[in-house]
Parts: C-alpha cells; structure tokens; sequence
C-alpha cells in the first residue's frame, strides 16, 4: 500500500518534470515592449500563438513615455526583440538613434503608404490610428450653461473660462499631437494665437494622455481634450459625455510595429512582424481603433462620423519631431511661466 | 545611588557569563582580537554595496547630464541652457517654498503625535500608532486621489475651498499625508527614552510643565526634530508623485524632472534637475556632522527611563490633538477606498467590486500582486540587516574614520536622489555590456537592491538615532571585558535597539510594496509590480482600480504590519522589560 502511493507520487514528479521541459523545449521566447491597452493584448497574443505555438511572448507594458524612456536607456544593451504597439512618433526617435532593424513584412503592399515609415525595407509598420477628440460632459454643460463645441475655434470663446482640460504636451505624446496639429493646419503664426487664446480657457494641463476624457468623464472638468479611443471607451462605459470631433481638422498618430537591431531572435521576431502586418491581425485591431493601416478592413463604429478617415489633418512625422525641442520651449515659455496667475 | 539596579536586566545578565566563557577559553596564544578587523571588513562590504547599488547608478546618470552625446565634456552649457530658461528660478523659488512650508507644518504635528504617544498616558496608544503610520502604506497616489474627490471640482467638500485644490495645496495637503509617517518615526524613535532623573529633579525644583517641556525635552530631541525636518523637506522636493497629480499649474522642479525623462526623453536635463534636488541632502550632511558634536548621549548606562503618570489635563489635550491628526489621515483613506467600491463616480454612486477584476486591467494581476510581495519581504529582511549593521558600524567602532565619514555621506544621499533618476540610473549601469553585474538586470534581487538603496535614509536616521540614545559605555564595557564586539552587538545593543529594529522592517516592507519610481525603470515581465499597475491605472484615467489596487497594497501592508506586532510583541516584551521601569 505504502509503496504503490511512494510510487504514484515519484511517477507523478516525473511526469510533470517531463511535461515542464517538454514545453521548455519547445518555445522561443520573444521579449516584447508595449503600450498597449491590458485587454487589448490579451487577444492580440492569443491570435498570434495560435498560429505561431512555438513562439511565446514575454510582454513590458507600459506609458508610452516610460516604454520609450526605457528602450532609449537600453540602448547600450537592447534587451527587447520587438515593439509591437508604440507611437510612431517615440518608433521616428528611436529610428533616429539607429535602433530598428529594417524589415518588410509579408503583405507588405497591402499597408497604406501613410501608415508605414518611409524608407524601403520601412523602420517601422503601422497598425492603428489614434487621432484627438474633445469629451464633453453633458450633465455638467446642462449645470453650468455651457453650449456644446463644435470645433477647435470654440474652445477659446470665453464661456469655457477655466472649464477645458488638455494634456500637457511636455508630459504627454498625446498633448504634442495637438500642439503639432495646430501649427500644421493653421500655421505656427496663427497656430500660437490659437493656443494663446486657449490658455485663458484651460484650467489644467494633466501629464498623461488619457486623463482629460477621464476627468471629463467624471466631472472634474467638464471638457478634455482627448483622442477617440479613450472618448469612445469611456463613453461606452457609461460615461455621460459627448465624443466630438472638431470641425477643423484631426491630429493623429499611429501605432506601429518594429524590430529592435541586435535582437537574438530575428526569426521569430519577423514572425511576429509578419503577423502585426497582416490582414487577421488588422481585424483585431480594428475592433479596438476606426482606422487600421490596410485600407478596407475597419467598419464604421457607431459613434463616429463614416467620413472619420477624412477628417484626419496631413501629419508631417518628421516635421513633427525634428522641431519637437523648439515648439515644446516655446510652449513651456508661454504657458508655463505665467501659469501662477491663473486660479 | 541605584545606579545598577537601572540597568537592564537583559543587559546585566549575559555579560558575567560571557566574560566568564572568554576567560575558560583562554589559550596560551593570545586570542587575536577579532574586535579590530572585522568592523572595518565590514564596513568595506556596506561600501561596496552602497557603490553598486548608489554610486554607480549615479556616476552613470551624472554622466549623462555632462557629457554629449558622444561622450564629450559638455562642460558648463548644459548648466548654463538650464538655469537661462525663464521658467527654471521661479520653479526653483517654488519647489523650494512648498518644501519648507510642508516641513515646517509636518514636523510640529508628528512632534505632538510622538509626544502624546511616548510621554503621556493616553488610552489606545496602539491604534493611534497604527493610524499615524498608515500613510506609509499607502501608495503615493491614494492622497491624489483622496484630495481631488473631497476638494476637486466634483469634490464632497469642494464648497470649503476657496479657489482650486489644484496647486500650491493640493501639493501641500498630499505631502504632509505622504511625509506625515515620516517624521513620526523619527520623532518616536527621539521621544522613546529619556531618562527619568532630569523630570525628578526639575519637579523637585518646582519647575513648571512647559519649562520642564522647553528645557528638558525639546533639547534632548532636538536632533530628532533636525533629522524629520530635513527628511520632509527633501522628501517633498524629490516627490513628483503628488504634485503630478494635484500640483495644477505650481510647477516645480521634481515634475519637471518627469517631464524631461518621461515626457521628451531627454535624460540629460533629468540627470541635471536630479543633481540639483542632491543639494538638500548634502546641506543636510554637513549641518548634521556639525550637530553631531554637539550631541551627547541622553541615555546612559545609569539612566533610569522615564515613565508618564496620568494627568487628566496633558493627556486630554494631547488625545484630543492626537484624535484630529488620525481621523483627518483616516478621513483620506476611507475616501480613496470608497472610490475604488463607487460604481462611476459622481454620477452613478453603487456599490461594485467591478474595480477588483484586476485580469483585464494593466499590470499583470496576481503575478504583480505576488512579485510586490516577494519584494517587499526581500527588502525588509536585507535591507534591515545592512541597514542597522551599517548604523552601528559607523556609530559605535573605532577605527577607519575616513571610512565611517564616507559611508554617512553616502548614506544620506538616497533620500535626495529622486527614484527616477535612481531608477534611470541603475538601468543604464546594470544594463551595461561591460558591466560585471549585468546579469542582475531584471532580476528581484536588484529590484531589492534598489529598492534598498532608495529607502536607505529614513531607516539609517531611525536606527542612527536609537544607536545614539545609548551610551558609548556599553562598547567601552565589553571592550575591557573582552568581549568581542560582535557579540555585544548581538547580546546588548540589538535588544536595546528592538522596537526601532522592527520599525525599521516594518517601514522597509510597506514602502517596498508602494514604491513605484525608482523600479518603474527595472522591472522585466517575470517581474512586474503591484504599484507600478496603480501608477498605470491612474495614468490610463482608470481612478476606480487604482484605487482598488491600492486598496489592496494597504491591507495587506497593515496585515503584514499586524502579523509582525504580534509576532514581535512577546519578544519584544521580554527584551524590552527593563524600558517600563519602575513608577515613580
């Protein structure tokens, strides 16, 4: 009796043992840095293992900030194979610092020119677009009288005194978004003027991207600057706010997929660059994003206009970073000294 | 005189026999002196440790403020770039200003929180301890959050505020909460022993209370005050974590900090705020080796300990001051708890746990949970270990005194140095190609390490001060007696030192289950953490889990707390009898 339980417990060691370096065996195990969403990921990875189970992923998620601040300081040692998720604008500096690995993926024609980084085999391929939005608090507007907004000229007319929150663009890559598309569209004269007039209005910049929709959302300030993921997200939570797309024009970014030079796991990391670019991964991201970078696969979401795509402003990327350090100055020269009078 | 009668029995009673085991095992060859060369052995292994996990990390984020790009001296532009900006001397004139108010307001309130506790006979002292400390175990986020749901716009409160929480007080507010344990432990720690004698006899002269108050008190803590008042006042100008939340428009230079690393990458200027906010604490060191000259030791050898006797009249004043302080700390914790059971807050106020369904929210789930765990025990058990040998070292052996000066410099310095920048800086030391250690990159032992190092000073000051209330006598004792040093570390002063032994855990495992600025930078995927899911929860705008999940870090820091008073408490019962003394 003893012996046969001694036996099935040493049996069952084994087993598991075997079991362990079985799968030990089989896996590649690919290091991957992100900032996407939580529960975006999940079903990103799962549909990747499917059709790659030899490959496992050991994910870093986190702020884009804190992600790009990480791979920058890494880059004596890299110790990521793949970026899968990160802004193009933070893919554009670490191209810049010779980091990314050129690669074209399979299907590669299938992504719009916009969508992928310029250079042949590109730095980086694009998977989603992110672009601003304004979260506009009904319940509070119907409290305190405000009228709805309809464009970004709205916001500087002085009903909105101290109501509108937006991300700090030193802080945030979403609040350079805006900075950025304002100097495209209306030029830097004009674009400053604009920012200028809006200062008056803005009762606190926040450092991250996603705050403004939140507080927004609860409140707090009854309009954020924001972008469409978040508005919609929120909104579909039950929020009681209105997702509004300013009349003049959108800012966006996008968010790419990338292969780190010095990466030990090239093949498998191509595989995964492969995966990112194509169409069963679009539909992914699609239910998550209303512009994905192969043109066809998104489907209208009922929360925004059909023409959305349209809205979209001509985003120069290297404009937007070469003259990053400038604007940002002057920003923080305008806006940030005087900031004390304020309240 | 009853002087021997006073010493402690614990002390007493195993040093007859071990002068007695010293002199069986007498052999005709003289017993080489192990008391010479082992504390310097072991003061060379602290250095090292502090050089790995401090020094190098700083030399390599230092390097990036001065050099360029290509490894060139950049000489003074780079100072020069940073002080022209019209922004930097008002941001300077503002971080320096909320800082001192935050010290000058923190440190009285713990002074009257540690006296009623240690000087008076209050009921529930228990609680109220527990209550005073309960900000350390909260992550730094939780006052955000707490002030901004009962003075923000939408706030329970927000008819009281005059203009916005926003600024100067919403930094104020969250700073004394975040610094308010701070300076508490200190000031226990100075206010625990005293010694009887000097109240008999300034009563016998006929002295009133607060003479008695302002002659033999204050005087005999003033050292504890100088060390809490420093302590808050670097800690708020290091913190970015409260102003970047409730700061508004009051820049100040720790965000800014932030902004230049996590914002526009641009780790040289970060480095070189960094540098700046080192300052203080370097100020801090000299005053400090100035003051200790000055200091004598309050407890000696022949000291009897003070014990209170009830006065209705001090010990009511002091539960009713003692009763405000707690129930406004409790009054931010139970707001930010109820935020993360608030369906969606303002506007749809059920109850839910929705928030606690940490699976499909950033940050791992469990694994964070455990990793923050395992961190924390980590660095409790190691870092008191180091952290106490290493106070004792420099404060009670001879020898090496260059040695002592240099590892008390190093050891103020954490308290300065922003986790950003120690976080940054370890990750590019560590990731380094030709870095021997680099395979420590990623792993929880340097997650310990770091995290070590970041919370080095607090406890340092804490055991510096309980090593200072004894008597050097007792060393001078053991060293006639032949006793090595080693064991009356062991036998005498590690049981003096007790209660502030297990303070000092008790402070490293709470803070390492709420640190989240200098680990942001090193945690891998096996490796994620509990705090730094709630740092990215608030950062998503999701308030609801991360106050959830902060909810979750505190209790189980206050179970933890628990669990080692209770465990402690019988043991600590027996090694510290001799504190009750004897009514008199």
């Amino acid at each position: 009796m003893k012996k046969t339980k001694l036996f099935s417990l040493f049996a069952s060691v084994i087993g598991a043992g075997m079991l362990f370096s079985a799968q030990a065996h089989a896996a590649t195990t690919l290091t991957v840095y992100t900032a996407l969403e939580a529960d975006q990921i999940k079903a990103y990875q799962a549909a990747f293992q499917k059709a790659n189970p030899d490959i496992e992923i050991k994910w870093v998620r986190d702020s884009t900030g804190i992600v790009t601040a990480k791979l920058l300081a890494e880059k004596a040692n890299p110790q990521a194979d793949v970026i899968w998720g990160l802004a193009a604008t933070s893919l554009a500096l670490l191209d810049k610092e010779g980091m990314l690995m050129p690669y074209a993926p399979q299907g590669l024609s299938a992504i719009d020119a916009k969508y992928r980084s310029a250079a042949n085999p590109p730095a980086w391929v694009g998977m989603d677009v992110w672009a601003s939005a304004i979260c506009f608090n009904t319940v509070e507007a119907q409290k305190q009288g405000l009228p709805k907004p309809t464009s970004w000229a709205d916001l500087t007319k002085p009903v909105y005194a101290g109501k509108i929150v937006m991300p700090n663009p030193a802080s945030s890559g979403t609040g350079y978004l805006d900075v950025s598309a304002w100097l495209q569209m209306m030029g830097e004269d004009k674009g400053w003027a604009y920012m200028d007039a809006l200062h008056k209005n803005i009762g606190q910049y926040t450092h991250s991207g996603s705050k403004p929709c939140k507080q927004a959302a609860t409140g707090e300030f009854p309009i954020g600057i924001a972008f469409e993921y978040r508005a919609v997200k929120t909104k579909k939570e039950g929020a009681p706010i209105d997702v509004i797309l300013p009349s003049e024009g959108l800012g966006w970014d996008i968010e790419a997929t990338a292969i780190v030079k010095g990466s030990k796991h090239l093949e498998a990391a191509k595989k995964l660059a492969d995966f990112s670019a194509s169409k069963e991964a679009m539909a992914l991201y699609e239910k998550n994003f209303a512009v994905v970078a192969i043109p066809g696969v998104a489907k209208p979401d009922e929360l925004l206009p059909a023409d959305y795509e349209k809205r979209l402003i001509k985003n120069d990327f290297t404009w937007a970073s070469t003259n990053r350090d400038r604007i940002l100055t002057e920003w923080s020269k305008r806006y940030e000294s005087k900031s004390e009078k304020k309240q | 005189m009853r002087t021997e009668m006073t010493m402690p029995a614990t002390v007493s009673a195993p040093l007859p026999t071990l002068s007695a085991e010293t002199s069986t095992s007498a052999r005709p060859a003289p017993v080489p002196d192990r008391s010479q060369w082992l504390p310097g052995l072991l003061k060379w292994m602290l250095l090292m440790l502090l050089a790995l996990g401090l020094v190098g990390p700083l030399l390599f984020i230092l390097a990036q403020a001065v050099l360029t790009p290509a490894g060139q001296w950049a000489g003074t532009q780079p100072f020069v770039q940073l002080f022209a900006n019209i922004n930097f001397l008002p941001m300077l004139a503002r971080s320096l200003w909320v800082s001192a108010v935050t010290a000058v307001v923190t440190v009285p309130l713990a002074y009257v929180f540690a006296y009623a506790l240690q000087r008076t006979c209050i009921p529930g002292k228990g609680l109220w301890r527990g209550i005073g400390l309960l900000p350390l175990l909260a992550p730094s986020l939780l006052p955000g959050i707490a002030l901004i749901y009962l003075f923000g716009n939408q706030g329970l409160f927000k008819e009281w505020m005059e203009g916005s929480i926003y600024g100067f007080w919403g930094i104020l507010l969250g700073e004394v909460f975040y610094t308010f344990p701070h300076a508490l432990m200190i000031l226990l720690s100075a206010l625990s022993q005293a010694d009887g004698r000097l109240y008999d006899a300034a009563q016998a002269m006929g002295a009133s209370r607060w003479r008695i108050f302002t002659t033999v008190t204050l005087p005999a803590t003033r050292y504890g005050i100088f060390g809490a008042l420093c302590l808050v006042f670097t800690l708020t100008i290091t913190d970015f974590g409260v102003p970047k939340i409730t700061g508004g428009a009051y820049s100040v230079l720790a965000v800014e900090a932030y902004k230049a690393v996590v914002g526009q990458q641009q780790f040289g200027r970060g480095a070189l705020i960094g540098l700046l906010l080192l300052v203080p604490a370097l100020l801090t060191f000299t005053l400090d080796a100035w003051l200790q000259r000055r200091q004598r030791a309050s407890m000696s050898s022949r000291s009897e300990n003070y014990v209170p006797r009830a006065d209705w009249r001090r010990d009511g004043a002091n539960l009713l001051a003692v009763m405000l302080i707690a129930s406004a700390i409790l009054m931010m914790i139970v707001v930010a708890m109820g935020a993360s059971v608030v369906k969606l807050w303002p506007y749809n106020l059920q109850l839910t746990l929705q928030h606690y369904d940490f699976d499909n929210m950033d940050g791992g789930g469990w694994l964070a949970y455990w990793n923050s765990l395992r961190l924390a025990c980590g660095t409790s058990v190691a870092g008191t270990l180091f952290i106490f040998c290493g106070a004792w070292l420099m404060e009670k052996t001879r020898g090496q005194a260059w040695l002592s000066t240099l590892l008390r410099m190093l050891c103020f310095l954490p308290m300065a140095v922003p986790g950003l920048v120690l976080g940054l800086g370890s990750l590019l030391f560590f990731n380094h190609p030709a870095n021997p250690f680099n395979f420590l990159y990623g792993t929880m032992t340097l997650l310990v390490l770091c995290s070590v190092v970041h919370f080095y000073t607090t406890a340092h000051l804490t055991a510096v001060t309980a090593l200072k209330q004894l008597d050097p006598e007792f060393e001078a004792a053991s060293l006639s007696l032949k006793v090595p040093l080693l064991k009356t570390f062991i036998r005498v002063t590690v049981p003096l030192c007790l209660p502030q032994l297990l303070e000092i855990f008790r402070y490293l495992f709470v803070s390492s289950m709420t640190t989240v600025s200098a680990v942001i930078f090193l945690y891998r995927p096996d490796t994620v953490l509990a705090s730094v899911a709630v740092l990215n929860m608030d950062d998503a705008g999701d308030v609801g889990p991360a106050a959830a999940m902060s909810t979750l870090i505190l209790l189980t820091s206050a179970a933890a707390s628990l669990l080692m008073h209770l465990a402690g408490s019988r043991w600590l019962a027996r090694a510290q009898a001799w504190r009750r003394g004897r009514a008199h």
